[in-house]
């Protein structure tokens, strides 16, 4: 290798390099596909609209439709006699953010979740973490939806740690979303800021209000650029566009440069 | 109609025996082995009410003179003064009864009680036995007479027509195939039905069981259609009757709740020691569950200490296991609070519930593969530790009020079958628990809010969509309640919700309408 590396030129190796960094570090939808979702995310949000619930439900069925083997869009290629992932999904919450921002509504929810939805009702943040531990411990759970409102104490870097592990371990997926949280420590791989954003008008009506659409912060992910997405469902899958095309490119440009900067070091 | 009867008819035998003085001979069993005079004259049980003492049960000489059951002991000493009288006993009787059909078991293989005075017993292919149905009617009056009690018997081939003839038939009767012509002379209160459905039938002039056949299915149909009860409806009664439908009985069979214990010859003070013993009656408990193809769906664990104090735990399991590590582990969070005083001597697990669970070989690679707990496992483990509450999940139910069209049930139960909903509209992901009341800063001349103030913000209406209108259910709300016209909207940052007026201006029903929050929509 280092004879290979010497005959080209340094420029054009790490112009590549830094491409390939650039294009594989950005989150994009499906990368679950490729094996390479986070299982334990965090989505921040405010109590006084689903948006927080709304965006982790779309990206907890993004990654299960693109899950390699099982899931319910997979399968087209991975094998079409393979049967479809009709595994529950848990949903979790505490008793403060069920009376903040509702209960999940079973005609409101997504089709394909209707009828695999268990909820759990837990008094303390102690109860739902316990919840949440044993929810994502289960073999039989296709993922877990948790909401918490506020930081409570219970809900330390350990407690959060301890779930990212539980869900590395087991391989089950986890979303908590935090309903008016300040954004504390934690081991969460993907932590999104996730508010409402402006729906696209629809065809028919141009008065009513469209498919969600949400304005979805990336603010801290391992293995990540930060950047800030509107996602929608469209078509049976997530779509994510960005708002301002300039800011995401700094946002990569600088990461990237860390990263070029690092690589020089390395070699000096 | 018979062709359905005889087939069903000719596979099974039910023999009914009547006591139609079951208090009375009793009293007088238990009086005379008391030492006690019998009664040589008008004689009534009582019970005490609160408008003073009721007759339950007359005998021969009390009917003559007029007494009645149910008819006060005062309009009784009028009729007939010198009537003595004893207090009733239904506790008693009923456990008689249930002794007098564990004793008729030696007529075939089960029999029920039918309460408060018969007995039901399965027949089928015995009577040979005996040498032949009549004799073995006879073989039972012997018994009884033996006995002092009087009884009734019948043999058909459903439970409904031994329960007629033996009532209202000749005695003895046996009925084969032919289930119809012996029974369309009986009075219609052979059906078994309730008093005021045998008002009802005697109102409309049906006094024999052959005269509804008469007056056409479907009318009675629709004047019964809405009760389910077979005691209310005298269709069901008379398809049991013949046959038509089944009609489940309960009989009397012991069930043994498989049962572990350990007496300890030291008391026990350490949780640690609990656990051990406790680990110990879940494998018991396990092997004998194994061993009758069982699962336990509740157990029940006694502690007996040393001081003469009991503390009970019951544990209720989402699914039939047996798996003693799974038990083990439930029972440890509930035996956090128990006090061992001076210790505990005995321990006994009950499984007191319990479901047929199949063999099944443990599925080592898949294990190794996903080391992950089951479902059952993890439900049984949050419902422990959260309340049985606190597990649910969302089941459809048919209304199209949106807060009642859900309803939580257990999370492993099956979903009850429902029609499909009509998705003409939109639904909220979220719905509040209670509505939240909205002040409308502006309202659009259309009717809608074009600003409101919610929870200390304000929103400002960039898109809408509606009225839905919702009408109350006038069949199960009162009159007063007001009709609700749903709007989805949007506002200016895109935040959507689910809002609703309650009631019309100048409805007549309350002053100017509200505005309420009711769901966030994703």
């Amino acid at each position: 290798m280092p004879s290979a590396t010497a005959s080209l030129p340094l420029a054009s190796l790490v112009d590549a390099g830094t491409i390939a960094a650039r294009a594989s570090s950005r989150w994009r939808p499906g990368l679950a596909a490729a094996g390479k979702a986070a299982l334990h995310s965090e989505v921040f949000a405010s109590p006084n609209e689903a948006a927080g619930a709304g965006a982790a439900l779309a990206l907890a069925l993004d990654d299960w439709r693109n899950l390699p083997h099982a899931g319910g869009r997979g399968d087209a290629h991975a094998g079409t006699h393979a049967e479809p992932d009709a595994r529950p999904v848990l949903w979790v919450q505490t008793r403060d953010a069920a009376r903040l921002s509702g209960r999940p509504y079973r005609a409101g929810l997504p089709k394909e979740m209707r009828d695999r939805l268990i909820h759990v009702l837990a008094d303390t943040a102690q109860d739902a973490l316990f919840a949440l531990e044993e929810g994502v411990r289960c073999r039989d759970i296709a993922w877990v939806m948790g909401e918490i409102a506020g930081n409570p104490k219970a809900l330390d870097f350990t407690a959060s740690r301890r779930l990212t592990l539980a869900s590395e371990k087991y391989s089950v997926p986890l979303f908590l979303v935090r309903l008016d949280a300040a954004r504390d420590l934690s081991s969460a791989r993907m932590r999104w800021d996730v508010s409402s954003a402006a729906s696209d008008a629809p065809r028919w009506n141009a008065h009513a209000p469209g498919a969600p659409v949400w304005r979805a912060e990336l603010f801290r992910a391992r293995g990540h650029v930060p950047g800030e997405w509107l996602l929608q469902e469209q078509g049976g899958a997530l779509k994510a566009r960005r708002e301002r095309e300039a800011d995401n490119d700094i946002g990569a440009l600088n990461w990237t440069a860390g990263l070029q900067r690092r690589r020089l070091s390395q070699q000096a | 109609m018979s062709a359905r009867s005889g087939d069903l008819g000719s596979s099974r035998r039910i023999l009914a025996i009547w006591l139609p003085a079951f208090a009375i001979d009793r009293w007088r069993i238990v009086t005379r082995e008391a030492g006690g005079e019998i009664d040589n004259g008008p004689l009534v049980l009582i019970a005490d009410t609160a408008h003073g003492p009721r007759i339950e049960a007359a005998n021969r000489l009390a009917t003559d003179a007029g007494a009645r059951r149910g008819m006060m002991l005062a309009d009784a000493r009028t009729l007939c003064p010198e009537i003595a009288t004893a207090p009733s006993d239904p506790a008693g009787d009923l456990a008689f009864l249930e002794q007098l059909a564990v004793r008729a078991q030696r007529w075939g293989p089960w029999s029920a009680m039918d309460e408060p005075d018969g007995l039901l017993v399965d027949v089928t292919a015995v009577a040979h036995l005996f040498g032949g149905e009549e004799a073995l009617l006879e073989d039972v009056r012997t018994g009884f007479a033996r006995r002092n009690l009087a009884i009734r018997t019948a043999i058909a081939p459903t439970a409904g027509a031994a329960w007629a003839l033996a009532h209202f038939g000749r005695a003895g009767a046996i009925v084969d195939c032919e289930l119809e012509p012996a029974l369309v002379e009986l009075p219609v209160a052979a059906l078994r039905l309730g008093s005021d459905v045998l008002t009802v039938l005697r109102r409309l002039g049906l006094k024999r069981i052959g005269a509804i056949t008469t007056i056409g299915r479907d009318a009675l149909q629709r004047r019964f259609r809405k009760r389910k009860v077979p005691a209310a409806n005298p269709l069901l009664r008379l398809d049991q009757l013949l046959g038509r439908l089944p009609e489940p009985l309960l009989p009397v069979i012991e069930q043994h709740a498989p049962l572990t214990q350990r007496r300890l010859m030291e008391p026990i003070r350490h949780r640690t020691l609990l656990d051990q013993v406790v680990s110990d009656l879940a494998g018991d408990m396990a092997q004998l569950l194994e061993s009758k193809g069982l699962g336990a769906r509740r157990l029940e664990l006694g502690l007996w200490r040393v001081d003469g104090e009991v503390a009970v735990r019951r544990l209720e399991m989402s699914a039939a296991t047996r798996d003693p590590a799974h038990i083990c582990r439930l029972f440890a969070a509930r035996l956090d609070d128990i006090e061992a005083g001076f210790g505990i001597e005995l321990l006994r697990l009950r499984a007191s519930w319990t479901e047929p669970l199949a063999l099944a070989q443990g599925d080592i690679e898949a294990q190794a593969e996903s080391p992950g707990t089951s479902l059952a496992t993890c439900i049984d483990r949050l419902t422990v530790r959260l309340g049985p509450k606190a597990v649910s999940r969302p089941v459809p139910y048919a209304s199209h009020i949106p807060e009642r069209a859900q309803r939580w049930k257990p999370p492993l139960e099956r979903e009850p079958p429902t029609q499909g909903m009509l998705e003409f509209h939109a639904r909220p992901l979220k719905m509040l628990d209670t509505p939240e009341r909205i002040a409308v800063l502006y309202a659009s001349p259309d009717g809608y809010p074009q600003r409101f103030r919610w929870r200390g913000g304000v929103h400002e209406v960039a898109r809408v969509e509606g009225p839905e209108r919702i009408a109350p259910e006038w069949w199960r709300e009162r009159g007063s309640v007001r009709l609700r016209d749903y709007y989805r909207i949007e506002d200016e940052r895109g935040r959507r919700y689910w809002i609703y007026r309650q009631g019309i201006a100048g409805d007549g029903r309350g002053g100017p309408p509200d505005w309420f929050l009711q769901g966030l929509c994703a």
